[in-house]
């Protein structure tokens, strides 16, 4: 009688849980980064009209892509009239990144038993903003329920932001410049003093290091490539010098 | 000049699929790394090296409003930012609301 009952009980509470956690998750949208985020989608559904795309694209583009600077860099591309195959390679060079980043996050979020076609799903949402929050606040939540609190963060952040292109576009045309600047230096400046808070391993600060220096270096020397060559270049560099770290201290620590 | 049903064709193509594909091989790639591994080490740093230079290029090669003030404010009020971001124990809020109030009191000293 008692196992009859446990079953569909225990899956009935293991339910109600995910669920919890996907609140938790959908309450992130409150937090510094989601709110800085949404003022950027203000001043992209600005230049979306300014370019000459509908309301219907605009929020097209922002559910379907949700990168910014790659929906910008298509913008770009298509306003300047070039060929479907010239807007997919910007686009597509700009999102490389993606890969490391989803990559990263996957060991973290996932369990055994996670269905492959569920993560395939959620890494959609996962874009600049996400990433910090998911490296940053995973580590705290109880690894079953990863998945769920990642969604709740994810889609929230995702739709809320769809819905505010909808809503803002050609109601706000423009800030006033100084806020505009504000606004725009939030981004930067967040992401800094987020990263290197967040950063437990040597690696990571080294690499940040090397991104921040590497990527406007890069930009004058080979502007298409600058980010992937900065990532790759400066994040294996970081890589190599940590694991050369690693290897002496071992060396000392056995030595002594 | 944009025409509704190609415009939405090449947001799904150079748009959506250009994006989504790295996410897709992201979560491939993924899935085959161990937590403790040194290979999702290498990974991370390049993602986290990815991100900064992403960041580094906002300040340095701003768009809209930011791209007409002066390159010497944008960075000293990154760079003086961050040091008083560190000495007051990281905290996030300190690395936000500095360089923004140095910002835009240097925006408004420049008219």
């Amino acid at each position: 009688m008692r196992q009859q009952l446990g079953g569909p009980m225990a899956g009935e509470i293991e339910e109600q849980r995910h669920f919890l956690w996907f609140l938790r998750g959908m309450r992130g949208i409150t937090s510094l980064p989601a709110l800085i985020l949404m003022a950027s989608y203000v001043g992209f559904s600005a230049f979306a009209l300014e370019s000459g795309l509908t309301r219907g694209e605009a929020v097209f583009m922002t559910l379907s892509i949700w990168a910014l600077p790659a929906q910008m860099i298509l913008i770009g591309t298509m306003t300047g009239g070039a060929p479907l195959a010239a807007s997919f390679a910007a686009v597509t060079l700009s999102s490389i990144r993606m890969m490391p980043m989803v990559a990263s996050i996957m060991p973290q979020m996932r369990t055994e038993r996670t269905p492959v076609a569920v993560l395939l799903f959620l890494s959609h949402f996962l874009a600049i903003t996400s990433w910090v929050f998911a490296t940053q606040r995973l580590e705290s939540v109880p690894r079953h329920y990863r998945v769920a609190y990642f969604a709740g963060f994810g889609i929230t952040l995702t739709l809320t932001n769809t819905l505010i292109v909808a809503v803002s576009y050609g109601v706000v045309s423009s800030f006033p410049p100084m806020i505009a600047g504000a606004l725009f230096m939030m981004t930067p400046v967040y992401f800094i003093s987020s990263i290197w808070a967040s950063a437990k391993q040597p690696v990571v600060k080294v690499a940040f290091v090397a991104g921040i220096v590497l990527g406007p270096l890069m930009a004058l020397v080979a502007p298409d490539f600058d980010v992937l060559y900065a990532g790759l270049g400066g994040g294996t560099a970081a890589y190599l010098l940590d694991r050369y770290r690693r290897k002496s201290a071992m060396r000392a620590g056995a030595g002594a | 000049m944009f025409d509704s049903w190609w415009t939405y064709l090449v947001i799904i193509v150079a748009g959506f699929l250009a994006t989504d594909v790295w996410r897709w091989l992201g979560v491939l790639a993924g899935n085959r790394l161990n937590e403790e591994s040194e290979s999702l080490l290498w990974v991370r740093a390049v993602a986290t090296a990815l991100v900064m230079a992403v960041t580094a290029k906002l300040i340095v090669f701003p768009t809209g409003t930011l791209s007409h003030s002066p390159l010497w404010l944008r960075l000293g009020a990154a760079g003086i930012g961050f040091a008083v971001f560190l000495a007051a124990g990281r905290r996030v809020a300190v690395g936000v609301s500095v360089p923004i109030t140095l910002l835009v009191i240097g925006l408004w000293w420049l008219g």
